[in-house]
């Protein structure tokens, strides 16, 4: 059996990507400051969020962004399930033109991942302008769209890594 | 046929449904659990227990991550210390002469200020306890801005006591586990404040947003503001003590009047809780909220019939009577001990 015609398994796919975002996101929380700046805040787990609607669809990406979503709402203190939503609100763009991104260059495909970003990112910021009465300042949700949107390469490279895994989702 | 022509063309789509009808189902579970959070409620709802052992097992871990940067800082403070000694004795000199000056300031003003209470009758807060506590995580999203901080209730942290750096105000504390705490940083979308203007000492609420300078909602009067005023607690609620130093009120790029953090001076690394009891907690509010006694009757005294009296040549302009002129027995009578009042669930 060929390394290509190998069932992809969930703990390769989504297990290992989903504590590695978490991970990271753990250490980013800690509290230094690198030349007088405090490190960024991105939402590590859009990566694995826009790569698995375009690896392949299956039902356990939904359920692991809701686990890592409500991981994150308790790291950062947010409400429950804020994450969670915008997380999935990030990986459905991604799931319903899958089709269409199949093949596509990087320069498509990173354009489709800062509008996945956005889309959660615009989530986050209706809920949480609903939850406490007073929007968000745009500025900052703008500089967390921005540390996420760089993330893209790790995107890149979960896709290419698993998106030939299983030959019947070509 | 090669793969391309896609031999299993007919599972994509039951696959691509099933995908979003598990995202269908993963959302409303997510939504339920929103509505069902309330942040306010951090110590009794139904997810405390996970987000207390959660900070209690987040709190070491980022705790030793952020130990050897601290190292590395240190021992690039004390290099640089080092090199510049000389420039930095200079500096402190300078320093030193200034605060001298302000020193005989303040035992004058301190002195002035103890006579006046003293005339005025003048009760203040009594000084409240501190805890010095270090940050160990923080997240400074758009969405949350709290911190954990290495001190808890063994310590007598309890949720609502304020936290401060050296510089000023930076948060208070929304949940509590033995060992850790979170505090809910002045920046948070959900935090609102009652601060005031030490110039004006118009009051208004300090509303965070996520973003770097909290907002100054419902500021009243004119001119109550301008930039470069110290804004403090006002106190206003008895949430927290009045005349914490807060930041400076800067004009912010939509036009309205923000306030630049003063512990934006500094990176926030130790803190000090102040184990300050909320006026409000002090009191049994069952007691409070019950309807006081009726006043008692009030005794009609025979009034003596008055004799008339000669005019006076010239009149004789009305003098204010000195408090202390009246006699004990104008004074009103004191009122009876306190009747029993009825049974009453306060109002909700």
């Amino acid at each position: 059996m060929t390394a290509i015609a190998r069932p992809l398994r969930f703990s390769r796919w989504i297990g290992a990507p989903l504590l590695a975002c978490l991970a990271l996101s753990l250490v980013l929380a800690t509290p230094i400051h690198v030349l007088g700046l405090p490190l960024p805040e991105p939402v590590t787990l859009m990566v694995p969020a826009f790569a698995w609607g375009v690896i392949r669809p299956a039902l356990a990406p939904a359920f692991a962004l809701l686990l890592g979503g409500l991981a994150l709402d308790v790291l950062w203190g947010a409400p429950s399930g804020l994450w969670a939503i915008s997380l999935l609100a990030g990986y459905l763009p991604g799931l319903a033109i899958r089709n269409v991104l199949a093949g596509q260059s990087n320069l498509v495909l990173g354009v489709w991942f800062a509008v996945s970003c956005l889309v959660a990112q615009g989530v986050g910021w209706l809920i949480t302008a609903a939850v406490t009465g007073s929007p968000p300042a745009l500025a900052a949700t703008g500089l967390q769209w921005l540390s996420t949107v760089l993330l893209f390469p790790f995107a890149v490279w979960l896709i290419a890594r698993f998106r030939d895994a299983d030959v019947r989702f070509r | 046929m090669s793969f391309r022509d896609n031999p299993f063309g007919e599972v994509r789509l039951p696959l691509l449904l099933g995908a979003a009808a598990a995202a269908v189902v993963a959302l409303l579970v997510a939504f339920a659990l929103l509505m069902a959070d309330r942040r306010q409620t951090y110590q009794t709802g139904a997810s405390s227990a996970l987000r207390r052992a959660s900070d209690q097992v987040v709190a070491p871990i980022t705790g030793a991550l952020a130990a050897p940067v601290r190292w590395v800082g240190g021992v690039g403070q004390g290099i640089s210390g080092y090199f510049f000694a000389a420039s930095e004795n200079r500096r402190l000199k300078t320093e030193l002469a200034a605060a001298r000056t302000w020193r005989e300031k303040a035992v004058t003003l301190e002195d002035e200020n103890a006579r006046y209470r003293a005339l005025l009758g003048l009760t203040l807060d009594p000084p409240a306890p501190m805890v010095t506590a270090r940050a160990v995580s923080e997240s400074r999203g758009p969405y949350a801005n709290t911190r954990l901080i290495n001190a808890g209730s063994e310590r007598g942290v309890k949720v609502g006591h304020p936290v401060l750096t050296e510089n000023g105000l930076a948060g208070r504390v929304i949940g509590v586990t033995p060992r850790i705490s979170r505090m809910l940083m002045l920046t948070d979308a959900a935090s609102r404040t009652p601060v005031m203007i030490q110039r004006t000492r118009a009051r208004a609420i300090l509303t965070g947003d996520g973003g770097w300078a909290p907002e100054l909602s419902y500021l009243r009067g004119r001119d109550a503001a301008k930039e470069g005023d110290l804004v403090l607690t006002s106190g206003d609620g008895g949430v927290l003590p009045r005349g914490f130093a807060v930041g400076r009120v800067v004009r912010g790029a939509d036009g309205g009047w923000r306030v630049r953090l003063a512990t934006d001076a500094a990176p926030i690394d130790y803190v000090r809780i102040v184990l300050f009891e909320d006026f409000v907690t002090l009191e049994d509010l069952r007691t409070l909220s019950r309807p006081s006694p009726p006043p008692p009757p009030t005794p009609v005294p025979a009034l003596p019939v008055p004799k008339p009296k000669p005019k006076p040549t010239q009149a004789k302009p009305v003098q204010a009577i000195p408090t202390q002129a009246i006699p004990a027995q104008a004074k009103p009578p004191p009122p009876p001990a306190a009747q029993p009042a009825p049974a009453r669930e306060p109002a909700a």
